[in-house]
């Protein structure tokens, strides 16, 4: 929270009444907290200043924080609303022990105005508990935790009260007891969390990055501002890692490059490649041609004090012989020419912008296939064979969702229209070809019935071709409309 | 490694014969069996937007009759909107390879165009086919001339397809026109009037170093990857500019000599 003279909370309706979420210190000091009425704190501090609350924004700026300790370690795990978990065992040497390292966390939560509370345990949740509630001063961790409030069992409201009445006023209080009693009378809840806090109940941390099978990293005693001697040291970086991944016979096929600023920004650049590569110079480029196609250019700022590139993915990578001559030789270095094209475009446009189609188990025409980012894997799938001697039975562009078509005349009333009009344009049909009935996929769908698509392939006059249906059957529905759904060739 | 490998396959295409200058000499007729010269740029407008699939079936067929693949797609998001989305279980009846068709879509034509321009140099494309919808001035005779230069030193052959635009300046080796046509109908049992196999007008409206004029009425046989179909125009005999003769296109007739 921002600590400031005014007053200032943020507000939330609940229910029929606005209720206060959040508020400053300012505020607290003034006794109004969570929960009270908005009317309320307003009447006991008229120029209070109030804003709605956005959790969005508060787990987005909880999740830029979390990235920005990705600095002090690879495992960093959110604890919403506000608390943030780092595994820090092993990490500590580069700041010559845990305290120098919490002070650096604190240093730089203050520097953006952030007032942080840190605690170290050996579990994740007796750290949160450390740093959430305040007990009396002890000389280890287990007894500091038997002299946390009960409240830092964080059971509801009723069963705290509950605790406290029966004279249970500390955690240690309460581990006294035989777990089966306090299983019985406040549920297996209260039992699993007096489990957690004696350290016995362990829960893995659910870290919100995956570990990098490679990171290299560089940090700067100096913040270095220019963007060129970064990308530099970017370069010096994949030569490491790619050196790293040449010993273990891999390549790498996602790179994540991390600039952290000194002010604990952190611009994330990702580039992924289609095939496994340890070329630095295409990694490079495709890094160059991200940088390009950032929204906002990169910022330097205060400068960046630590750079890390992490290799997200890496597959295995054999060493290829050099094949100057020969058709197989040829042939793949084609190929490969062909997916530095995809990774390039890929990085530019996105990853979704470059598709590869996949054919899908399904009979109805748009579900029938898949457009796949080229640069996933995807198993090679079987097509319908084209028919020889047939005329092509499928448009080659198809209308997702199809286009409604108006005034259609047919001359029968299950048969194929005659003329109809499509973005204001008459066609009269002059041949035709169908019904090809699809059925909808009722052995999906059990809820409603899906009305029968029945196409037809017909030609205008002047010779556009057209595959159009009838949405529903005449017994299914009064009156079925007619859509485009796609265009011959 | 690659560039090496990539001047050896160049020298290896202009040894094996068809180097973009034997291209251009061929008679007006070759490109019904073998597709458009390689190594080239050539425009293909649909004038009328109605006319889109024509022009993209008419694109899609050159690229199979060269055998110029695998064929990258680069189109815009307005074409995929207004155009709908490709479907390639269609473009597999046309006679393409799933496996060899990739898809890029860009934001805008000045993507587009990069894009083009980053794929012209790519050696391992066959084709790659530019889609664009309306008047795209961006296409002007400094892009075309870069894209043509590019696709020289690839080889790869890079089909413009403009939809809903006039012809303006280009550098490319020829240009096209295409209207749909109507089919021949099917004449076999059940399937009796049905629309038949994909017909288009076929005119070359300009063609670098050599006659340009003729129309053919087209037919694409996809089991032998090849247009069947014969020429409407006497040799070389321009037709008139406005392209109202399209809409209402003479009867098939075959040319007799």
């Amino acid at each position: 929270m921002q600590q400031g003279e005014t007053p200032i909370a943020f507000t939330e309706t609940v229910g029929q009444a606005v209720r206060l979420t959040a508020t400053n210190i300012a505020a607290a000091r003034l006794g109004l907290e969570a929960g009270l009425t908005l009317a309320d704190a307003r009447a006991r501090m008229p120029e209070l200043d109030v804003f709605p609350a956005d959790p969005h924004a508060d787990m987005d700026w909880l999740e830029r924080l979390a990235d920005g300790c990705a600095r002090y370690s690879p495992t960093v795990a959110l604890m919403p609303p506000d608390g943030l978990v780092l595994d820090i065992a092993g990490c500590a040497h580069a700041f010559e022990g845990e305290r120098p390292l919490a002070a650096d966390v604190e240093a730089r939560m203050a520097r953006r105005g952030i007032l942080a509370r840190h605690a170290f345990g050996d579990t994740p949740e007796i750290a949160r508990a450390l740093a959430r509630y305040a007990g009396a001063p002890a000389p280890d961790e287990a007894r500091a935790v038997k002299r946390l409030p009960v409240a830092a069992l964080e059971l509801d409201a009723d069963a705290t009260t509950a605790l406290t009445r029966a004279g249970l006023k500390t955690v240690g209080d309460v581990m006294t007891r035989p777990l089966a009693g306090i299983a019985a009378r406040f549920g297996e809840e209260a039992a699993n969390a007096v489990r957690r806090l004696a350290g016995d109940h362990k829960a893995p941390v659910k870290p919100r990055v995956r570990i990098a099978p490679v990171a290299v990293e560089r940090r700067f005693a100096e913040p270095i501002a220019r963007t060129d001697y970064a990308l530099e040291v970017l370069e010096e970086l994949a030569a490491e890692a790619v050196a790293t991944l040449a010993e273990r016979h891999q390549g790498g096929r996602r790179w994540e490059a991390r600039l952290f600023r000194a002010d604990g920004h952190v611009q994330s650049l990702r580039v992924e490649t289609g095939q496994p590569t340890r070329d630095v110079a295409l990694l490079m480029r495709l890094f160059a041609e991200r940088i390009d196609s950032l929204a906002d250019p990169l910022d330097p700022g205060f400068g960046y004090d630590l750079l890390r590139l992490d290799v997200a993915l890496a597959e295995r990578l054999d060493a290829a012989q050099l094949r100057l001559e020969g058709g197989a030789g040829a042939a793949a270095t084609g190929a490969t020419q062909v997916a530095q094209l995809v990774d390039q475009l890929s990085t530019r446009l996105g990853r979704g912008q470059v598709r590869r189609f996949r054919s899908r188990d399904s009979h109805i025409p748009e579900q029938a296939e898949l457009m796949l980012p080229a640069t996933a894997d995807a198993p090679a799938s079987a097509w319908p064979e084209a028919e020889a001697g047939e005329p092509p039975l499928r448009p080659i562009y198809l209308f997702d969702p199809p286009q409604p078509i108006e005034s259609v005349m047919a001359e029968v009333p299950d048969g194929p229209p005659h003329r109809f009009r499509w973005r204001r344009r008459v066609h009269e049909v002059a041949r035709s070809e169908g019904p090809e009935r699809i059925a909808g996929e009722w052995w999906r769908r059990h809820d409603a019935a899906i009305p029968t698509r029945d196409y037809y392939r017909v030609e205008d006059r002047r010779g556009r071709r057209f595959w159009i249906f009838r949405h529903g059957l005449h017994d299914e529905q009064e009156h079925p409309r007619w859509y485009l759904h796609g265009l011959f060739a | 490694m690659s560039e090496s490998s990539a001047l050896i396959a160049r020298l290896r295409r202009i040894a094996a014969g068809d180097a973009p200058a034997q291209a251009a000499a061929a008679p007006v007729d070759a490109w019904l069996a073998r597709g458009l010269g390689r190594a080239q740029l050539h425009d293909i407008y649909a004038v009328d937007d109605e006319d889109a699939p024509s022009g993209a079936g008419f694109g899609l067929a050159v690229a199979l009759a060269a055998g110029a693949l695998p064929l990258l797609w680069l189109r815009t998001e307005a074409c995929e909107r207004t155009q709908g989305r490709l479907h390639a279980t269609g473009l597999i009846e046309l006679g393409l390879d799933a496996d060899s068709l990739l898809l890029g879509i860009v934001a805008d034509e000045a993507a587009l165009l990069r894009a083009a321009a980053d794929a012209a140099r790519c050696t391992g494309l066959g084709t790659l086919l530019v889609e664009s919808v309306g008047p795209a001035p961006g296409f002007d005779l400094t892009a075309t001339r870069r894209l043509m230069l590019a696709a020289e030193s690839s080889g790869v052959t890079i089909l413009s397809l403009r939809v809903g635009a006039e012809p303006t300046a280009s550098a490319a080796a020829t240009r096209w026109g295409v209207t749909a046509v109507p089919s021949n109908a099917l004449d076999q049992g059940a399937g009796e009037g049905a629309p038949g196999f994909p017909a288009f007008d076929v005119e070359c409206l300009r063609r670098r170093g050599g006659p340009a004029g003729q129309r053919w009425r087209v037919e694409w046989d996809r089991d032998d990857k090849s247009f069947r179909g014969a020429s409407l125009s006497g040799a070389g005999v321009p037709v008139a500019a406005d392209r109202t003769a399209a809409h209402d296109p003479a009867a098939p007739v075959r040319a007799t000599g």
